[in-house]
């Protein structure tokens, strides 16, 4: 059945379809309909859930890390301030290796006051252990919530998994949606380290610098090793249910010139703009970051020209994204700083970036005289 | 890709009337989407809702400059925004209005959405519902079919009478 829903609402059937066991959220915008809806799901009936109200997103992700240590499946969302409220217990969830799914309503940060679209609120969560991807479509936010789970759960992983779609421009925008019976594409969970009231252990006590140092270094080790297990998930995804996804997606990369990278809803647009420079006789390609952590290998872009938009910043550094890829590639880059606090950026604005490319220097879209 | 504007006043149904359009499209076996101007909507404030329909899947995100066709759900808005802004030569201008609306050079079309609303008292907080109606004067001027139309308001709404407004406004459309 062809169905039509916000970005929102797919996250919210997403969740209907996986049943976590239980689900505590706090509502803002703009993420407030995942949790109305995951919310009249549960009291319809529909979906046989706890679904526990908290007072603060700092106890939203505290009550997840409470049911997940005792081996529940948990979920929650949030967005922008919500989401830098959860802060220590986002460090708690991961450290503690507990497979939390979150959703993450792309805002900006205030003040100034401001509820739209920006990347900096994940971003500043980039540093956690927390495995994050950022979607374009409605589908894809719901294909990559289902997914997160199985992801997160594996126990070659076992870290928590943050799925970012951008506000509005995504959260509220209506597109097509099929929705999918995921069946054993995800399997019971089991914990390893779940409490046991059989089996007494003692857990978040004081813990040795030898110890402390082991545990950071198995985090790395894990999420090195989810790449394979996302690499793995998204097949398998993609031979039960026909939809591909990747760690990046690339558009038109192959005999490109110069290629434009972004995240996120911009990330989906700038095909667009690809279309219109080759009209023009411009060799463009785009490429889409979809996964920030693990982060992709992005050798297709030696030997090219690059323009990174960024829907982020850095104070007194740069775009994250350029300063990432600039680090792995080794090549300056055009960084292109647009859409903060959910500025307007258009198909034109991204073939004129890529029209006037300086490479090796940074430039702030809608702000004169900055290049 | 054709690309609709649709201009009302929060409360009115403006972004619903985008979302049944859309799904009337999706019906048809069209890409679609629909979103609301992502501002701080108020009720009885004019806002725009924007509708995308495609051959391909829709990529773009941003709002609708260059609209090939303007719905007015709200006449009055008229007075206080330029419903014709960017309008593409030739495009097409449908207005909920008793009498009808002559806009040059655009394919101008009017019908009583309010009026057929209040016959069948398909009121909702003592709002008269627009946005049923108006996908039946769109099926009636081609831009989804009427077995789509009928079928999106069916499967958003149960009562009965916003198919009938649909129904009466394809008839009364004056074009």
């Amino acid at each position: 059945m062809k169905k039509i829903a916000t970005g929102n609402k797919a996250v919210a059937e997403a969740v209907k379809q996986i049943v976590p066991d239980v689900v505590a959220a706090y509502p803002i915008t703009p993420q407030t309909e995942i949790v109305e809806q995951i919310a009249e799901f549960v009291t319809g009936g529909e979906l046989k859930s706890r679904y526990i109200p908290v007072e603060s997103e700092h106890s939203a992700m505290a009550a997840c890390i409470g049911a997940s240590i005792t081996g529940a499946r948990t979920f929650t969302a949030t967005s922008s301030h919500g989401l830098l409220y959860m802060h220590e217990m986002t460090n708690w969830a991961a450290g503690a290796r507990l497979p939390v799914v979150m959703a993450n309503v792309n805002r900006s940060i205030g003040p100034g006051w401001n509820i739209w679209a920006e990347h900096t609120d994940a971003l500043q969560e980039r540093d956690t252990g927390w495995l994050q991807v950022y979607v374009s479509t409605v589908q894809e936010a719901y294909d990559a919530t289902i997914m997160a789970f199985r992801i997160a759960e594996h126990h070659d992983v076992l870290l928590p998994v943050m799925v970012n779609l951008d506000g509005f421009v995504l959260s509220h925008l209506m597109q097509p949606l099929d929705t999918i019976e995921v069946g054993d594409f995800i399997p019971p969970l089991s914990l390893p380290h779940a409490i046991d009231t059989n089996n007494p252990a003692g857990y978040g006590g004081l813990t040795g610098t030898d110890q402390h140092f082991l545990m950071r270094w198995d985090m790395e080790r894990s999420i090195r090793d989810s790449v394979k297990v996302i690499e793995e998930t998204e097949k398998e995804f993609a031979r039960r249910f026909g939809r591909e996804y990747g760690f990046t997606e690339n558009y038109q990369c192959d005999d490109a010139e110069v290629i434009v990278v972004a995240m996120g809803t911009l990330g989906k647009e700038m095909e667009v703009a690809v279309d219109l420079l080759r009209k023009e006789g411009v060799k463009a390609g785009s490429l889409r970051i979809r996964w920030l952590r693990p982060f992709p290998n992005l050798s297709i872009l030696k030997g090219k020209e690059v323009v990174i938009i960024d829907r982020d910043y850095s104070f007194g550094r740069g775009g994250v994204l350029a300063t990432e890829i600039v680090a792995q590639t080794k090549e300056d880059v055009f960084s292109v700083i647009a859409g903060l606090g959910g500025q307007e950026v258009t198909y034109d604005d991204i073939a004129d970036f890529v029209r006037k490319r300086q490479v090796g220097k940074e430039f702030w879209f809608g702000v004169k005289d900055n290049v | 890709m054709f690309e609709i504007r649709i201009h009302s006043r929060g409360g009115q149904g403006g972004v619903t009337a985008a979302r049944l359009l859309a799904l009337a499209a999706i019906y048809d076996g069209k890409h679609a989407t629909a979103a609301p101007f992502y501002g701080a909507e108020r009720r009885g404030a004019p806002i725009v809702s924007f509708v995308r329909i495609d051959d391909k899947p829709v990529r773009i995100y941003s709002q609708i400059r260059k609209p090939d066709m303007v719905v007015v759900l709200d006449a009055s808005v008229m007075d206080v925004v330029d419903v014709l802004s960017g309008l593409k030569e030739g495009g097409k201008v449908l207005v909920n209005s008793r009498q009808k609306r002559e806009f040059a050079g655009f394919k101008s079309a009017s019908v009583d959405l309010t009026g057929i609303a209040l016959k069948e008292n398909l009121v909702v907080s003592g709002s008269p519902i627009l946005n049923t109606p108006v996908i039946g004067a769109l099926a009636k001027m081609g831009i989804v079919s009427v077995d789509s139309a009928k079928k999106a308001i069916k499967e958003m709404f149960t009562d009965e009478r916003n198919v009938r407004v649909a129904e009466t406004a394809y008839q009364e459309l004056i074009a």
